[in-house]
């Protein structure tokens, strides 16, 4: 079974593309532990990829292998067309820090760092402009996502929705290729949650940069043009929530016509 | 290049930000860094003005390096004829260029106070003395060749004397009066400190003025109360640089002997300090004592810090986890963390750097370490801060080595899990 994103044989090149890859983890006492099997995946610029499944069905394991957090145990992983594995570690967190942006359900602020501090930290690890103006490209982008009134303010001074903001500013600050989210509204209310997907969709598609979600939520699931389970380890096109999102369109294409 | 630049700056811009955010925590731990540095800072610092004390002190007494004393005697005990002996002197003096050399001839002399005649100690010296004693004066100034030609001889008091006299304004050229079977008024030119044991007044004459006191008489003092001190020959002393003592020891001892003839003898030997400990540094052993438990401190302050280092890193983990999700590099979480500790241990560093001059340069510390036995106190030592600053650096990087190593080997999916 093939999910390429393509029909279109001559296409651009994947932005990553996973041919067959597992994970197994070694566990202490027992034998290993198969938490991806046969995940074969290729996702470009400009994908809307949404991924749901059940709590510790690997999701998170799979979205470590898509930002060069991790390597497959088996099967192939190209980044760009070039093996993930023949990156040394350097050049993979270099290569992260550039193309990939995460965005967590926890935010991940820096505590104790103001908003513009979190969103110019990722920036401290570019060169050239980025680094040397990255106070001012910071501000900008705290702006875009409509916190250039809260530039000074404290993590813990922000609500979860703005928090989330901020995360989706610093995600996007270096114009990542590939934007990583993995059950970004997961800690916010349904409103917020909302509020939060319409953000990432707006700058995700304003920068043609590939959007990965991870979620439980059918709803923000829907909002992806293609949609993927994983249940125990198996990654497979979603009918489910591509009905939805295929209802949702009607709907809306039918509030439209009225 | 320009990764290198972004990369140093980047690295310095996160170690001060962690550095700001856990001020408390980092300030408590630096208490002992800076206490530490503090006190090498200091210990280096006093024990310059000692060596100093001690130095100048030995060197009023004994000379500096390397002073030669030139002593010479007839077999029936006596000294050779004066004439005859200056002869000599001169003759050496010219023959082997020598700049620095002084008769010393100590004696006392009978001085009019305000309160009665006292008897003075006082040493005759020729204009080099001076130099060669490095001795310092509080007022006015050392003999100059000036003052071998004055009609009122010249005299230097030391401070017991100018007290006792009322302190004028030597600007006023004030006078005293020697007494002898003729009294004679010298113009008092100088003022020296006395030491600290002395109780005494004491004075400088030029030698040539000396023995014009003395001139006049025409024969042995019959009374033992006479006002003129009869006094013997001076000693001879030379300051020449060390290298050439040894030759030329040798050719005085030569020459004086084959000057003096068959009836007579001449020693000449070295009298620094420098001589008798073979120019090894006589403080050696202290220094390395000193130096031995302030490093010590250091290390403990150093433990301290790699133990709250280690304590906070825990809760850093997942902070580093992020930072690695977003691009830093291992390299650049060793490097940063590492600064965080170099950032702020030169900080304190600064700290006690500085609370050292303070220490070091305070009057009251610079009276109880002198005791009296300094004119010139050294200023703060260069080599103490610089001491201090690069002691503070090499903890701070010994320090954060431990918690960097940690640092990179935080595994970042384990660490941004939740
Ligand atoms: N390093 C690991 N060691 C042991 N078990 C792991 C490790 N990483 C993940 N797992 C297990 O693998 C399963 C999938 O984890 P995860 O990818 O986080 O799932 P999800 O994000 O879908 O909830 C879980 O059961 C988790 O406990
Ligand atoms: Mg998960």
């Amino acid at each position: 079974m093939t999910l390429d994103s393509s029909a279109d044989e001559t296409g651009p090149q994947p932005l990553l593309e996973l041919t067959e890859v597992t994970r197994t983890v070694q566990l202490i006492d027992a034998p290993p532990l198969t938490i991806l099997s046969g995940v074969t995946l290729s996702v470009s610029v400009g994908d809307r990829v949404s991924i749901v499944g059940r709590s510790g069905s690997g999701k998170t394991t799979l979205l470590n292998l898509l930002g060069l957090l991790d390597n497959p145990t088996t099967g192939e992983l190209l980044f760009d067309g070039r093996p993930a594995r023949s990156f040394s570690g350097a050049e993979r967190d270099r290569v992260r820090g550039r193309d990939v942006g995460f965005i967590f359900q926890q935010f991940n602020l820096l505590q104790g760092r103001t908003a513009l501090e979190n969103v110019m930290t990722p920036l401290l690890y570019a060169e050239g402009r980025q680094f040397w103006q990255r106070s001012r490209i910071a501000s900008e982008m705290l702006d875009r996502v409509g916190l250039g009134h809260r530039l000074q303010a404290l993590p813990d001074r922000l609500s979860g929705g703005e928090q989330q903001r901020v995360a989706i500013a610093r995600s996007l600050v270096r114009g990542p290729r590939l934007i990583l989210a993995d059950e970004p509204t997961g800690a916010l209310d349904l409103e917020t949650g909302e509020a939060v997907m319409d953000l990432i969709d707006d700058v995700a598609r304003a920068s043609g940069a590939a959007l990965v979600t991870i979620t439980h939520d059918p709803a923000i699931a829907a909002r992806a043009t293609r949609h993927l389970r994983l249940d125990h380890g198996v990654l497979q096109a979603d009918a489910e929530t591509a009905a939805l999102a295929r209802g949702t369109t009607r709907e809306l294409t039918a509030g439209r016509a009225t | 290049m320009n990764r290198l630049l972004s990369n140093l700056v980047g690295a310095f811009v996160e170690a001060w930000q962690e550095v700001r955010i856990h001020k408390t925590r980092v300030m408590l731990s630096l208490i002992g860094v800076a206490v530490a540095v503090c006190a090498i800072t200091t210990v280096v610092g006093l024990g310059a003005v000692a060596q100093q004390a001690t130095l100048e002190q030995s060197e009023r007494q004994s000379g500096r390096p390397a002073s030669v004393q030139v002593y010479a005697s007839t077999f029936d005990g006596s000294a050779p004829a004066p004439e005859v002996m200056k002869e000599v002197w001169q003759t050496a003096l010219e023959r082997y260029e020598i700049t620095y050399a002084s008769r010393v001839t100590p004696t006392s002399q009978m001085v009019q106070f305000a309160d009665g005649a006292a008897s003075v100690a006082t040493t005759g010296v020729d204009v080099p003395y001076g130099t060669m004693h490095r001795v310092k004066m509080s007022e006015g100034s050392w003999f100059t060749d000036a003052d071998t030609a004055r009609l009122a001889p010249a005299v230097l008091v030391n401070s017991i004397f100018y007290d006792r006299i009322g302190r004028p304004d030597l600007a006023t050229h004030p006078t005293t009066t020697l007494l002898g079977d003729r009294d004679t008024t010298a113009v008092i030119t100088g003022v020296f400190p006395a030491q600290g044991w002395e109780q005494e007044p004491a004075m400088y004459l030029l030698t040539d003025s000396l023995t014009a006191l003395a001139a006049p008489v025409t024969a042995a003092p019959t009374d033992a109360m006479s006002a003129v001190n009869y006094f013997g020959p001076p000693t001879y002393e030379l300051w020449v640089p060390p290298e050439l003592a040894d030759p030329i020891i040798a050719a005085l001892q030569r020459d004086v002997s084959a000057a003096l003839g068959d009836g007579a003898t001449a020693d000449v030997y070295r009298t620094d300090y420098a001589s008798w400990t073979g120019g090894e540094d006589p403080y050696l052993s202290l220094k390395l004592l000193v130096g031995g438990v302030a490093g010590l401190v250091l290390l403990l302050g150093a433990l301290g810090l790699v133990n709250i280092a280690l304590v906070t890193l825990k809760q850093r983990i997942r902070e580093i986890g992020i930072r690695r999700s977003f691009g830093a590099t291992a390299g650049r979480v060793f490097f940063s963390v590492m600064m965080e500790s170099v950032v702020a241990t030169v900080a304190a560093g600064i700290v006690g750097v500085i609370a050292a001059v303070l220490i070091v340069k305070n009057p009251w510390i610079e009276g109880l370490i002198g005791q009296g036995q300094v004119t010139d106190f050294p200023a703060f030592p260069v080599e103490a801060a610089i001491i201090g600053l690069v002691s503070a650096t090499a903890v701070g990087a010994l320090a954060g080595l431990v918690p960097a190593l940690v640092a990179v080997r935080v595994k970042v999916i384990d660490a941004i899990r939740y």
